[in-house]
């Protein structure tokens, strides 16, 4: 499943009248890549992540997965968000097969329930199966998270800012997390960040946005090793590559002022 | 042992309130035409105990049916205003409006319009008393739904209903069942305001009126604390169903 976004503008209708968010933007996600979008803060970011998931209509330009357009969502995309939005009267193992109950209708319980299992083993989290979400800490929750976005076997995965309100350490464990569920699991990949390093150790291509009306301000491939591991986030050549997009971070809240 | 206390402690306060209240009109030494005390209430209570039993059940299905019929009304009227911001802002005002008249005032043109159905007349108080709150807690439960809630079905090719029973709905039950609480203590008000205003002739306000009339005051004392005990009843009950149904909001 590659992703073409192809000069796509969108504008939301506000108070203060129209406000354009995106404009012109075109990039191209490649069949199970895994790819990273940064930029200043307010910049559309998000909208992207409803563009794609097909949400909501680009007011211009068009985007297409493996060629076709989008018009309506996809049962084929499961989203992730900063905030778990798990439901509360559900225990573990029911919250992440509410995706199934849409698509797959006509599965039994229990395959259902098997399928989750696969999932919540591969995030480490089996002997929660029946535990509610409140008696579950924050990483255990965007966890779960995880296996409900993951359940239904989607073929994109849009994660709009997983991680960010997550402490250090927690965030670096979800982040291998990732990595296997990426290798267990075919996806092409969005992850929405504000996070540099986490793009650079997650992503296989790193975009950056210009500020509002965002459009494509840069583009960069990130395979610096087969095998990433966090200490490899503090060798030369990614500390260049941070040091890189920082400052392009820094040309586009420039254009914002 | 937290069931036990949970039996133990209430009816602990109970006893302290009614030694209280009788040390009260004992210590003021004053009659009980001015204020019966609990020991008065047990022997109006006993020599009316046929009365009681009847009217108590008159009151009290009429009430039942009464909350349940505005449970549904409140839920439809509420899910209506919770999903369409033209029909919130619509109704909005004229519930409002019409739940400031004061029911009191509403009771004889009820009576007036639906001459002798006096079962009907009194579900319908009930009815316009209790519904509001149900309505208001629902409409706003289900309009302030967060954005990501929907996003993760609707991401899914979900529709609407779906969206509504899998998500909205139970996730506002918990403001159903606090509005469903207010709205059975409003439910009893409604069915007396109808039985002692209008002469029915039926349930515990038609016993209260007589209690008035034949200067009985202990006989009003019994009643009054007889619809107490009905009101904490039906609270309960309420109480359990919010368990069952919404237990996963109730901090352990």
């Amino acid at each position: 499943m590659h992703i073409n976004i192809e000069k796509v503008s969108h504008q939301y209708e506000t108070k203060q009248g129209m406000l354009p968010v995106l404009k012109d933007l075109s990039l191209s996600i490649k069949r199970k890549g895994f790819t990273a979008i940064v930029g200043p803060s307010g910049c559309g970011k998000s909208t992207i992540t409803r563009l794609v998931s097909g949400l909501i209509k680009p007011t211009q330009g068009s985007i297409f997965i493996s060629n076709k357009k989008i018009t309506s969502p996809l049962s084929t995309v499961g989203m992730a968000f900063q905030n778990p939005v798990l439901l509360e009267w559900r225990n573990v193992i029911k919250n992440i097969i509410l995706p199934l109950e849409i698509v797959s209708k006509n599965m039994t319980y229990n395959q259902k329930r098997s399928n989750a299992l696969d999932l919540l083993k591969l995030v480490g989290l089996e002997e929660f199966e029946n535990n509610l979400p409140s008696e579950l800490s924050g990483g255990m929750k965007q966890r779960v998270s995880l296996c409900r976005s993951l359940v239904h076997s989607p073929e994109v995965l849009i994660l709009d800012e997983p991680f960010a309100a997550l402490d250090a350490f927690t965030k670096e464990d979800l982040w291998d997390v990732m990595h296997k569920l990426k290798k267990e699991r075919d996806f092409t990949c969005i992850l929405i960040t504000h996070d540099l390093r986490e793009a650079v150790y997650l992503a296989d291509q790193v975009i950056v946005l210009s500020g509002r009306p965002a459009s494509l301000q840069y583009d960069v491939k990130t395979n610096f090793n087969e095998e990433k591991k966090i200490s490899d986030l503090y060798s030369s050549e990614v500390s260049q590559l941070l040091a890189t997009l920082r400052n392009q971070i820094e040309i586009a809240q420039n254009k914002n002022d | 042992m937290i069931r036990i206390n949970n039996f133990i402690i209430p009816l602990f306060s109970l006893i302290i309130f009614c030694l209280l209240w009788e040390l009260l009109v004992w210590y003021n030494n004053w009659p009980n035409y001015k204020m019966a005390s609990p020991s008065d209430l047990w022997p109006a209570f006993w020599k009316f105990k046929h009365l009681f039993l009847i009217y108590g059940w008159e009151t009290f299905w009429r009430t039942v049916v009464g909350l349940i019929l505005s449970v549904l009304v409140g839920l439809s009227l509420g899910i209506l205003m919770g999903f369409s911001k033209t029909i919130r802002i619509g109704l909005y005002p004229i519930l409002v409006g019409f739940n400031a008249i004061p029911k009191a005032t509403v009771v004889p043109v009820i009576a007036l319009i639906f001459v002798g159905m006096h079962n009907m007349n009194t579900i319908i108080i009930v009815i316009l008393i209790s519904f509001f709150p149900i309505c208001v807690s629902i409409s706003i439960g289900l309009s302030t739904l967060e954005r990501e809630y929907e996003d993760i079905l609707l991401s899914l090719g979900a529709n609407k209903f779906e969206i509504f029973y899998k998500i909205a709905l139970p996730k506002t039950l918990p403001e159903f069942f606090g509005a469903l609480k207010v709205s059975t203590t409003l439910a009893f008000i409604g069915t007396n305001l109808m039985e002692i205003i209008e002469p029915h002739g039926k349930g515990l306000g038609h016993l209260f009126d007589s209690g008035k009339i034949s200067a009985d005051y202990p006989l009003m004392f019994a009643v009054l604390i007889t619809l107490a005990v009905m009101g904490i009843f039906l609270y309960y009950i309420v109480v359990y169903l919010e368990n069952i149904f919404a237990g996963w909001a109730i901090r352990k």
